[in-house]
């Protein structure tokens, strides 16, 4: 079990290091339009790039890349959607509405301790499930 | 637009048809709710329910839902929402024993009907979020649809639905939300439902 267990892990983290990592300081979005923002984060995540944004995006720019993710699921034959994780910490046990007033307000001053995780879908669930796999990666 | 309208209802009387949306994460319970409102007050079902995601795929809306409950009176226009999600894929579905092509038909028809919900969003009055109760509420589609709702001034109400099974756990809805009405429902045992019907006209009234 413990074996199954230590391979299953190990297939996890080669499915994580098939994939590269792209940071992004927020500086670098600060100016762009909402549709140039979600393109630039959406081009990365075509390009096979998990996305690490420094801070979050806005909660319009949030629903803006589900939609356009939508389109391009619907128009390429591989690309299955995003998945999408807003890491900020010692944050787990704080309720969702002070992690959302949090973030708006960050966002609002352009700059957030949280860090943005964009990417194909299965690979960013696997980080937000054990953020320390991002930390192994980086490291 | 909502603000202008509820601010133009504010002025000129309560609106007679006030529009409701319902949404929320796919399978959570928000046409099987859509359902029993429309069957207890027109007689008439609204849409089809499965346990397959994604079986509501286009945004239904049923007009002139005349509630009455304890002597107040309510209409409503009620617009039932496919559920959002980050990713559909054709793969999901075939679990469930769907045939490759009409998986590939229903992820293709989901992944619009995403859209069309996120462009309803703007001209809701309120909207109820219907969330799985078995389910861990601290997702990100959660929080973009409440964040989206909250920068629109649109009020909310917040169901917890599926609360007959085991695995769950209104509480923790609660206190992810904690500055949000909950109410716990079973829309399919019709369980607290008045505790609704309470909870949906006071939701009317901030609409």
């Amino acid at each position: 079990m413990r074996h199954f267990s230590a391979l299953q892990k190990k297939h996890n983290m080669k499915k994580i290091k098939g994939l590269s990592l792209q940071i992004i300081p927020f500086s670098e979005i600060r100016d762009l339009s909402i549709t140039d923002r979600v393109k630039k984060l959406l081009n990365l995540v075509l390009g096979n790039k998990v996305v690490i944004l420094q801070g979050r995006l806005r909660v319009e720019e949030e629903i803006r890349l589900i939609e356009d993710t939508m389109a391009l699921v619907d128009h390429l034959k591989s690309f299955k959607g995003i998945e999408l994780a807003v890491i900020e910490p010692d944050s787990r046990n704080q309720s969702i509405f002070y992690k959302m007033r949090k973030g708006i307000a960050t966002t609002l001053m352009g700059h957030s301790n949280a860090i943005t995780i964009i990417g194909p879908a299965s690979i960013v669930k696997e980080i937000k499930r054990d953020p320390r796999k991002l930390e192994v990666l980086l490291g | 637009m909502g603000i202008l309208k509820r601010w133009w209802g504010s002025f000129f009387g309560r609106k007679n048809n006030i529009k409701i949306g319902f949404y929320g994460p796919p399978n959570a319970g928000k046409t099987s709710l859509a359902n029993i409102i429309c069957e207890d007050w027109t007689g008439e079902s609204f849409g089809s329910i499965s346990e397959v995601p994604h079986e509501t795929r286009h945004v239904e809306f049923k007009e002139k839902v005349e509630i009455k409950h304890k002597g107040k009176n309510l209409t409503l226009k009620i617009v039932d929402t496919p559920g959002i999600a980050t990713k559909v894929d054709y793969e999901d579905f075939l679990k469930f024993g769907l045939d490759k092509t009409t998986a590939k038909k229903r992820a293709k028809e989901a992944t619009q009907g995403i859209i069309e919900s996120i462009k309803w969003l703007d001209d809701m009055d309120a909207v109820i979020v219907v969330l799985d109760a078995t389910q861990n509420p601290y997702s990100q589609v959660n929080i973009t649809i409440i964040g989206n709702l909250v920068a629109r001034k649109i009020p909310v109400l917040i169901v917890a639905n599926k609360i007959d099974l085991r695995r769950a756990d209104s509480k923790k809805i609660e206190s992810a939300f904690p500055d949000y009405e909950v109410v716990g429902i079973s829309a399919k045992k019709r369980l607290n439902m008045d505790d609704f019907y309470e909870a949906l006209f006071r939701l009317a009234k901030k609409a």
